[in-house]
């Protein structure tokens, strides 16, 4: 690999890095709450790509000025956003509160899970046709700037930006909040937490909305980068459920991190050992660190404190 | 003024008919609690007065930590009632439960290990828009080693320390009942006696304290009343005096040879 490789590389792989992270982040908080993969995550990413799809097709925008491109923008987070976590609000409802109600084992809850994503996939399917639709980005996505010879464009920015904007936000409300000491507190001990008032279900709740919310602009972030289409969630989906397993599953600083190594790990694959590689290295990381930390980078217990 | 508990003659009649020390603030009336098929507790009676110390004593298994849970709200009797003030609260789920005054420090502390000495604390306070100062400083008073660990980790602290903070946390909250499950549990014999005198304290300043312990003999000497506990049932209640000088309690419990 040249060095310009390597420039031309790390850009797109922070970006792409940037997104599973955001991604990463709703697996990770909901198996804090829930002890629970939540595997139709990829999902909500999904419906996040296809809103703002039907919203965009609704306008009429021919090369709009700035001004429109920044509203149009707004407009796509807010659409994915609501979403996003809309969609998984109404999953913990109907695939996953059942179940808690009834105590179910655990592996009812993971099978719940893939349930829900296959619906939810082949939902979409059925609903806008099973082939790619392109999102038309509602700027022009120019080269913004150079990095040692790299080119740097407007999207790669927003993608980056709104990614970090997203991340510290979410940190200072698990770490700054009043809902966040809930939401933490229910992830290290979901009974005492009722014995200190809280209310377990709302927090549960709140958490797949906050999760939601992040994957569904996630899913609008992706869609612009590639396009929209039934099957879009399946692989950011799985490359993000790794990503909060590296760095610590249930641990959001871990996921972040894991993000941004799996992006970085994807994009630098195919100038090291061939295109071809590209979708296996993210898990061959995966395997090492779990080989030699298998609680994760930043992991610090898989079974529950006493 | 109590005596030896007289079985109920008649569930029928009055509930009021055995006459508590003090206004009852707490009452479990006929309290059947099940875990699946399996009766854990099978129609107990249990009285708490408006300022009293009361102990749970027993064996493991005999029912005791379920008592405390099903108060709490974490378990619903299958039958029976709890009362709070005459209110009956069974049923109602935990975190309405603290809401109601009844604060808990839960068997074996569960302090929430990855949250500071103080997020702990303001933990207990999640009932309140804000966490309330005076309540914060009386905690510190009474436990000045959480004070100087304020900003450590809890999963950190000694057993000693976390089981201050797990009763600092529940103080948090304000209770007017106090459910303390075994303070003592694996403490040195001198931190037990530095936690019971505190319990004494919190007591005095107002909080009625239901206390379930398997270290009966200081629990006794605590407590103004105390139950027993065996396999689910009341088998015997009364003063901490009556039950101390009671032959079949210091065989059983104060760890008294079979003498005669």
């Amino acid at each position: 690999m040249t060095v310009q490789e390597f420039w031309d590389y790390l850009i797109p792989g922070i970006a792409l890095g940037a997104l599973y992270a955001v991604i990463a982040i709703g697996y990770t908080m909901v198996y804090g709450v829930l002890q629970l993969i939540n595997f139709a995550h990829s999902e909500v990413f999904m419906v996040g790509g296809f809103a703002v799809l039907m919203v965009f097709t609704k306008i009429d925008f021919n090369d709009p000025s700035v001004g429109m491109s920044v509203l149009l923008v707004l407009l796509g987070f807010a659409t994915a956003g609501f979403a996003g976590a809309g969609t998984a609000f109404a999953l913990e409802k109907v695939a996953y509160r059942p179940l808690r109600k009834r105590n179910a084992p655990r592996l009812a809850f993971l099978i719940s899970a893939i349930g829900a994503s296959f619906l939810l996939s082949n939902l979409a399917g059925k609903l806008f046709g099973r082939n790619n639709h392109s999102l038309t980005i509602p700027f022009e996505n120019k080269k913004v700037f150079t990095v040692m010879n790299a080119q740097v464009t407007v999207l790669q920015v927003l993608i980056v930006c709104s990614a970090v904007i997203m991340m510290i936000g979410l940190d200072l409300l698990v770490n700054r909040t009043k809902m966040g000491a809930g939401i933490r507190a229910v992830a290290q001990d979901a009974e005492t937490a009722g014995l200190m008032g809280v209310d377990i279900d709302k927090v549960i709740s709140r958490t797949f909305i906050v999760g939601g919310l992040l994957g569904g602009i996630a899913g609008f972030l992706f869609a612009m980068n590639s396009s929209v289409g039934y099957t879009m969630g399946f692989f950011p989906g799985i490359t993000a459920f790794a990503a909060a397993v590296v760095g610590g599953i249930g641990n959001v600083r871990g996921a972040m991190l894991g993000g941004l190594l799996l992006g970085l790990v994807e994009s630098f694959s195919s100038p090291l050992f061939g295109e071809e590689w590209r979708y296996v290295s993210a898990f061959v990381v995966l395997i090492l660190v779990l080989m030699f930390r298998p609680t994760g980078i930043l992991g610090e217990r898989l079974g529950r404190t006493a | 003024m109590s005596t030896i508990e007289t079985p109920e003659v008649n569930g029928l009649t009055q509930p009021a008919a055995a006459k508590p020390p003090v206004t009852p603030l707490l009452e479990l009336h006929e309290m059947h609690v099940y875990y699946g098929a399996i009766q854990a507790l099978k129609g107990i009676n249990v009285t708490v007065g408006e300022g009293e110390i009361v102990t749970l004593l027993g064996a493991n298994g005999a029912g005791k930590t379920t008592t405390l849970r099903t108060i709490s709200g974490l378990l619903s009797p299958r039958s029976g009632e709890v009362r709070l003030n005459g209110e009956r609260i069974d049923g109602i789920p935990p975190h309405h439960v603290v809401a109601l005054g009844i604060g808990q420090s839960p068997e074996g502390r569960r302090v929430f290990p990855r949250m500071t000495v103080l997020e702990n604390l303001q933990m207990g306070a999640y009932r309140f828009k804000s966490v309330p100062k005076a309540e914060l400083e009386r905690v510190y008073e009474l436990f000045p080693r959480l004070h100087e660990r304020r900003s450590q980790q809890a999963g950190t602290l000694s057993g000693g320390e976390q089981q201050m903070l797990a009763i600092g946390r529940a103080l948090m909250g304000r209770p007017r009942v106090l459910l303390l499950d075994e303070p003592s549990m694996g403490l040195a014999p001198l931190i037990v006696a530095q936690i019971f005198s505190i319990i004494k304290e919190i007591n005095a300043q107002g909080t009625t304290v239901l206390l379930v312990e398997q270290n009966a003999a200081q629990a006794l000497k605590l407590s103004d009343r105390a139950y027993v506990l065996e396999t689910g049932s009341v088998m015997m209640s009364g003063t901490a005096g009556e039950l101390l000088a009671d032959p079949r309690v210091r065989e059983a419990y104060l760890g008294e040879g079979a003498g005669a």
